[in-house]
């Protein structure tokens, strides 16, 4: 085990586990990064601007449109419609286990099924006389009844798409015998339904695109995004054209959790757009549109009973999950398969019973935000140990550990379908417990009790594991990376992950950097284009260090090999007596020093380039335990996030500088989720949170700093030994800040309070039981 | 309407559009892009410049209103790339950046913090920042370079 005291030098000897400051950050902040809407580029001079009308209403017939007036607006070059941009493609869900009527169009045709649906497309010169134009355009609506609620929607009263009958989009297959009643012989059961409630992915830096079309007939689109060949590829469907008649190109993106994976209908129509008007387009949206029309994340609804005997042995816990999918499904409709799958988590409980349905609502789709299903499954059970603790009147900490999973170095099967790699869970909650000074804080916690103040204490916790660098229906995870080194003696690598933040450019220089001498700052990393790196997996489900960063290890190597052939035959030695020489970025006779190669002396020669890929054999589970420590006042019901100690172990951490950053953004957004984050809607479907200013997002007032805890037990899938870092703060921030919020009022009775535990819930919890 | 703005020390004389927005100003006109704009309701602090050595939110004021005032941005920040604020070395020390979309907000609302009070404690910094957004950091390294750049610039 390692703590996170800084460490100026590497325990290992080397640069990889050093907190080495990122290279990217001088154009940050000297210039400020290139985003989409900073682009200037000679191939987007005379770029038109696409300003997007959207549904006001969240389930209507479109009954008339007319854009005479905005056509005639100072600036407008051009107005679609539906019906006008004869879209060439019948739109379809992203995923295959929809329905394929339940595609988004790019606007709206006859219907509109939620607030911010694309209905109408202006193109304008400038971007203040799209504003303009686009207030000109005039729809006549004929409202529908909005059903806004999943509850309602399972009800199939209204439906979105009455051709299908049904409101459902995706389900779990029901078992062909009835299931045993697993809590028959359970002494004690506690059933609770807990809302997962929807919130905003909220990136600093909202959707945008810029797209112009070749005389060769391919098109050259710039879009924020978390992997550009994903990107191109869901581009190349929605527009129905070969995915090489698409390139993508990346530049600077301003935030994406999970939302800016693949491409959306506003991607699609601004490609479309350039074609149809022979010209470029550009589009950023406004934070207000960004609210509404980006995908959504979380939104479950999940209804859990756990079982077990009076003295804290859990032995049946049942999940079922109601998916919002929201008005046209994306990814969000699959998350129930990954939370089902990660439900049991780190406790080893006899039976499980798992089930979902996905349904469609008059409301934004849903779709990635960090963690995607799994924070969703951690929230549930760690909710319902503590309601099994409470209920048996034992300390929660006490019964996770009579139940946790014991320590396990080769992979182990889950009860969820999981195939755990490695994990320490005793060891995370131990080590957690004793880094808070859980004893102290229980009696101080008491003291108050005692004393009957207004402000009391609560101590929360999670146990956690979660998965990491899964892979897809092609197969196993894996990623590329291509390493070149050049004549001046610098280096390119080109990789198949698209950091937006997550500082690959420093981490890649640093794995490769160690294999070869050649200073980080001699290499320069590069991703996003798809014509310089057609294939690769981006960034996104805490896969990048794990495969694309194994990747550049291995390239490395490979290109060292591949240079002590071409140097053993110059220099006239066996391959076998030369080594890597750091001092000169090059190779040296073993044991005669001043006697080798340089690289970049051989690149003259010849060229010195490797393109490797990486295949792990499977997916990580990194793991660990939050304790949160929450103050509330139980006259007012505000709760305050005093202290968060967080155990994260994910495996071997390469920069310990870039891994905390991580846990600490993850932290933060698990937190916001518990304390604050809500989207909203009215009982029409009316979105009530579509600015910054009504939609609670965390600020720096609201939160402590954080206490890291580190272990790193390696995993076995990848010569890093290391695991996904990106996520597993929120995973086990949110229910450890929720469960302390609960406990703070827990002597008063209050035995769940669902998120976000807002005053008002809080206040209403408490009054209600003291009533 | 005709205005007269000096921009990082440079003299910059335009005639705009009354309703311009003095973000759009400065990424536009100017072709000072390092001002980001995230959010049209003055929430998240992206665009903060200073205007006359204030810290604003460029997003909310109009063009026309600093007419005859002093902006500087990010760019502007640092004499040269080799001399940095003492903020901008801090983010960079302590990451306290990742994305890098509130950063150039977000540094020049922390050096107007920093100048107005360089003896700042934890909690001044976080309330000198609540109108700044950031997704990424969880503000855990962003709070430690301000307290880090503060007490560079009181010793």
């Amino acid at each position: 085990m390692t703590t996170s005291a800084p460490e100026t030098e590497s325990p290992r000897g080397s640069i990889l586990g050093t907190r080495v400051q990122r290279l990217e950050d001088p154009e940050f902040l000297t210039t400020g990064a290139v985003y989409t809407e900073d682009l200037v580029d000679e191939r987007l001079a005379g770029a038109l601007r696409l300003t997007v009308v959207r549904s006001p209403i969240a389930h209507a017939r479109i009954v008339a449109i007319d854009t005479t007036a905005a056509r005639e607006a100072p600036g407008c070059v051009a107005v679609f419609t539906a019906d006008e941009l004869a879209d060439p493609v019948d739109q379809r869900p992203p995923l295959p286990v929809y329905p394929a009527e339940m595609g988004q169009p790019l606007l709206a045709k006859g219907v509109v099924r939620f607030v911010g649906e694309p209905v109408v497309a202006v193109l304008t010169d400038e971007r203040y006389q799209g504003e303009d134009a686009a207030e000109l355009v005039d729809i006549e609506y004929d409202p529908l009844p909005a059903v806004v609620d999943p509850k309602d929607a399972e009800r199939n009263e209204t439906l979105l798409f009455p051709e299908l009958g049904t409101n459902v989009c995706f389900a779990s297959r029901p078992p062909d015998t009835p299931p045993p009643d697993v809590f028959a012989d359970c002494e004690v059961v506690v059933t609770q339904e807990i809302m997962n409630q929807r919130v905003a992915v909220a990136p600093l830096e909202v959707r945008a695109g810029a797209a112009v079309w070749g005389d060769d007939g391919r098109v050259t689109a710039w879009i924020p995004n978390q992997g550009a060949q994903g990107t191109q590829g869901a581009l190349a469907r929605m527009l129905g054209v070969p995915v090489e008649q698409v390139r993508i190109i990346t530049p600077a993106v301003g935030g994406a959790f999970g939302a800016k994976f693949g491409a959306d209908p506003e991607h699609a129509l601004v490609v479309l757009l350039a074609r149809k008007l022979d010209r470029p387009v550009t589009w950023v949206e406004s934070r207000s549109e960004n609210m509404v029309a980006m995908t959504h994340g979380r939104a479950q609804v999940q209804t859990v009973t756990i079982g077990g005997t009076r003295d804290g042995r859990v032995t049946a816990y049942r999940l079922h999950v109601l998916q919002d999918s929201g008005a046209y499904p994306k990814f969000g409709g699959l998350l129930p398969t990954l939370t089902l799958m990660m439900a049991p988590a780190v406790y080893d409980i006899e039976h499980l019973q798992t089930s979902f349905v996905s349904v469609v609502t008059n409301t934004t789709p849903v779709g990635a935000y960090r963690g995607a299903g799994r924070p969703e499954a951690t929230a549930a059970i760690e909710r319902a140990i503590d309601m099994f603790a409470a209920e048996i009147g034992k300390d929660p900490a006490e019964v996770r550990r009579m139940n946790l999973l014991p320590a396990f170095t080769e992979p182990i099967r889950s009860k969820g379908g999981a195939s755990y790699d490695s994990g320490d869970y005793q060891l995370a909650l131990d080590t957690v417990l004793e880094a808070a000074d859980y004893a102290t804080l229980r009696a101080e916690q008491a003291a108050r009790r005692e004393r009957g103040e207004t402000t009391q204490l609560g101590i929360g916790l999670s146990v956690y594991v979660e998965i990491t660098g899964g892979g897809d229906e092609s197969g196993p995870p894996k990623e590329n990376a291509t390493i070149e080194v050049h004549s001046d003696g610098s280096a390119t690598i080109l990789t198949g992950t698209s950091p937006h933040g997550q500082g690959h450019a420093t981490v890649w220089a640093m794995l490769a950097s160690e294999e070869t001498g050649i200073p980080m700052e001699r290499i320069s990393v590069k991703w996003g284009d798809t014509d310089l790196v057609p294939e690769g997996g981006g960034t996104g489900g805490s896969r990048s260090l794990q495969q694309g960063g194994a990747a550049v290890r291995q390239a490395s190597r490979e290109l060292v090999d591949i240079a002590k052939a071409i140097a053993a035959d110059k220099l006239e030695v066996s391959v076998d007596d030369l080594v890597v020489d750091h001092e000169t970025a090059g190779l040296a006779v073993r044991g005669v020093p001043g006697s080798g190669v340089r690289f970049a002396e051989l690149a003259t020669e010849q060229e010195l380039k490797v393109r490797s890929v990486f295949s792990a054999p499977g997916p990580t589970y990194p793991f660990g335990a939050h304790l949160a420590v929450a103050e509330v006042d139980v006259e007012t019901g505000k709760a305050r996030l005093v202290k968060l100690f967080a155990l994260d172990d994910a495996g071997t951490v390469m920069n310990p500088l870039i891994a905390e950053g991580q846990r600490h953004g993850g932290l933060a957004q698990g937190a916001a989720q518990a304390l604050l984050e809500e989207v909203l809607f009215d009982e029409d479907g009316n979105p009530t949170t579509n600015t910054l200013a009504s939609y609670p997002i965390v600020s720096a007032t609201e939160l402590p700093s954080f206490d890291l805890v580190t272990t790193e037990t390696p995993t076995p899938y990848n010569p890093l030994g290391a695991k996904g870092i990106g996520e597993a703060g929120t995973i086990g921030s949110t229910p450890a800040v929720q469960n302390a919020v609960i406990d703070a009022v827990a002597h008063l009775g209050v035995r769940h309070i669902d998120m976000p535990t807002s005053p008002m819930r809080v206040w209403t919890a408490l009054n209600k039981e003291l009533n | 309407m005709q205005v007269q703005i000096t921009v990082n020390g440079e003299q910059h004389t335009d005639d705009v559009e009354p309703r311009l927005l003095l973000a759009h100003y400065l990424r536009d006109v100017c072709g000072l892009k390092a001002t980001n704009i995230g959010c049209d309701t003055t929430s998240c602090g992206a665009c903060t410049v200073h205007v006359d050595g204030e810290a604003v939110k460029s997003c909310t004021v109009l063009t026309v209103a600093t007419d005859g005032a002093a902006v500087t941005t990010l760019e502007g920040l640092a004499p040269s790339t080799d001399d940095l604020h003492p903020v901008q070395r801090a983010f960079r020390a302590e990451h306290g950046l990742q994305c890098g979309f509130c950063t150039p907000g977000m540094v020049m609302a922390a050096a107007a913090l920093v100048a107005n009070n360089p003896d700042l404690t934890e909690a001044e910094v976080r309330a000198g920042l609540e109108g700044n957004l950031c997704r990424c950091t969880g503000y855990h390294n962003i709070v430690r370079a301000v307290l880090a750049a503060a007490r560079e610039v009181s010793a």
